[in-house]
């Protein structure tokens, strides 16, 4: 079916379109969040597990385990977690004296968010710890000895010594890592289907639901394809700091 | 090592990483309780009074059974495995000889396609599954093993040959130029000198494609639309829904049984995988 050329007519149709503003909004916030997160926690288990330790391979084997297993499988075992009345999560809060009702994870709008945020973060930690661990393991460690006898507190030798040396392959992690979660879509599509409300609604949620739902193939594309711009920069930033990092 | 007194080691480290440990894994845990846990346990809600979540006592395979017996799980293990095979296959040849190309022949452009490779690397599949689905659609590949087959290598490839060229840049030049020196063709030095030595990565390249393939979900859930056609991750997340109702039992057996393929795998090449992983997100 050959199809005639519309310009840029069905873009500027997107910038119309309230929901597709907040599923940009939402792709913004989810990456920013997660991306934050993701990056402490996963220093902080890399530093965990760079030290030496009884069990140190199965540790590590073991937490790699939520990047591994397929996202889709992983995120119904969480879906099942979250659920208002069945919940595990919400008994332990209760049980701990933290809440006094129930809590509906999923159908409460910002909770929704929240949600999605916590199983993203918890898939991305393996990754950023385990890529993180393979820098730390480069890193001298006479270069911390000399550090300590110059009497350098841990928090110095973390902050004068690591965390510049493993500097360049923090970012690369973080861009590579800010790529996938930006164009994520398994997790949203499986925990709450960009609902309630477009609330989790982001670019690859709604590129399906307009592209494959409704059957709007042109509006859909033009939906994922209005990533494009905003993945452009990021790899670009890629390119030329792995282009600096090598010529140094 | 912390040094210091015995208690500031637990606060610093063994309490984090143990609340590392249990948050990461838990839900796995949790898969494997609700897989055996009897369906009037599981739908106890967490108010009343004899709810326990962590246990059960009276295990039951019921689950299994039905989602062996009363659903098309064994078809669905089948195709996922036929296409993550074939497009591991198709990928791993393929990015063996560009990332030997691109790492050891001087042509016009090699370092411009080389960053072509990785930035096609980088492109998500969310972005392309609409226009693949337009192409899919005419060439008839819509709902067959193919429309994986043949798509699945967009990403496989350019993931395969950046690794790759990682790792034949590594091996030093002279070892190839003594067997051309010794009269080895360049076919014959790449296939018997450079290919066996980058056995290691070859394996990273392919368990890490292999098991992309198996966890791939958006060009699955788009292409195919015949119950005994799904792979894993659609098959469950289709099939075991029915409108609202969720079969939490069978599901999270599905979700069990259908990460032990990765899982196993897994644990036999734990080395392979991080090398993979960590040789991916280099520059």
């Amino acid at each position: 079916m050959p199809g005639h050329f519309v310009g840029l007519r069905v873009f500027a149709a997107l910038a119309n379109d309230s929901i597709f503003k907040t599923a940009v909004w939402n792709t913004f916030v989810y990456t920013g969040v997660t991306t934050v997160f993701k990056l402490a926690l996963g220093l902080w288990l890399a530093l965990l597990l760079n030290r030496h330790f009884r069990g140190k391979a199965v540790t590590r084997a073991f937490v790699l385990l939520p990047f591994i297993i397929p996202t889709v499988l992983s995120t119904f075992a969480w879906k099942w977690m979250f659920d208002p009345t069945f919940s595990v999560i919400n008994w332990s809060l209760f049980r701990l004296g933290l809440i006094h009702g129930r809590i509906n994870w999923l159908s409460d709008p910002t909770l929704a968010m929240v949600s999605v945020m916590i199983v993203n973060v918890w898939r991305g930690v393996p990754f950023y710890a385990i890529s993180l661990l393979a820098g730390l393991q480069t890193i001298n460690p006479e270069l911390h000895e000399a550090a300590a006898i110059d009497g350098a507190r841990p928090w110095q030798r973390f902050w004068h010594v690591t965390w510049p040396l493993l500097l360049p392959v923090t970012m690369v992690v973080v861009l590579f890592s800010i790529i996938q979660t930006f164009a994520d879509f398994q997790l949203v599509y499986v925990l709450t289907g960009g609902g309630p409300a477009n609330s989790t609604q982001l670019f690859s949620t709604y590129a399906y639901q307009i592209g494959v739902g409704t059957g709007l193939l042109s509006q859909g594309a033009a939906i994922s394809l209005a990533m494009f711009p905003v993945l452009l920069i990021v790899v670009i930033v890629q390119l030329l700091y792995i282009r600096r990092v090598e010529t140094h | 090592m912390i040094e210091g007194a015995r208690w500031r080691r637990w606060v610093y480290f063994y309490i984090p990483l143990g609340v590392f440990v249990f948050v990461l894994l838990f839900p796995f845990y949790w898969m494997m309780v609700t897989t055996v846990r009897p369906d009037n346990e599981l739908y106890r809600p967490w108010m009343a009074p004899n709810y326990t979540p962590f246990w059960t006592l009276h295990p039951t395979l019921d689950h299994i059974k039905f989602l062996l017996n009363e659903t098309l799980f064994n078809t669905w293990m089948l195709n996922t495995l036929i296409i993550s095979i074939a497009a591991t296959v198709i990928s791993l040849f393929c990015g063996l000889l560009a990332g030997y190309a691109l790492s050891r022949l001087k042509f016009p452009l090699a370092g411009g396609l080389g960053t072509g490779i990785f930035v096609t690397y980088l492109v998500p599949q969310t972005l392309l599954f609409i226009p693949l689905a337009d192409i899919i659609r005419n060439f008839r590949l819509g709902d067959t093993p193919w429309s994986l087959i043949l798509t699945y290598p967009t990403f496989l490839i350019p993931f395969c040959t950046w690794l790759l060229m990682g790792y034949f840049k590594a091996i030093p030049k002279e070892l190839e130029e003594c067997a051309r020196i010794d009269g080895a063709t360049r076919w014959k030095a790449m296939l018997y000198i450079i290919f066996p030595i980058a056995v290691p990565g070859i394996l990273s390249a392919g368990i890490f494609a292999f098991t992309l393939s198996w966890n791939e979900f958006i060009y699955a859930l788009v292409f195919l639309s015949s119950p005994e056609e799904k792979t894993v991750p659609v098959g469950v997340t289709s099939e075991l829904i029915r409108g609202d109702v969720f079969f939490w039992g069978p599901l999270m057996a599905g979700a069990l049984l259908g990460s032990i393929p990765v899982a196993l795998i897994y644990s036999f090449f734990v080395e392979h995988y991080v090398a993979g992983l960590t040789g991916s997100v280099k520059g």
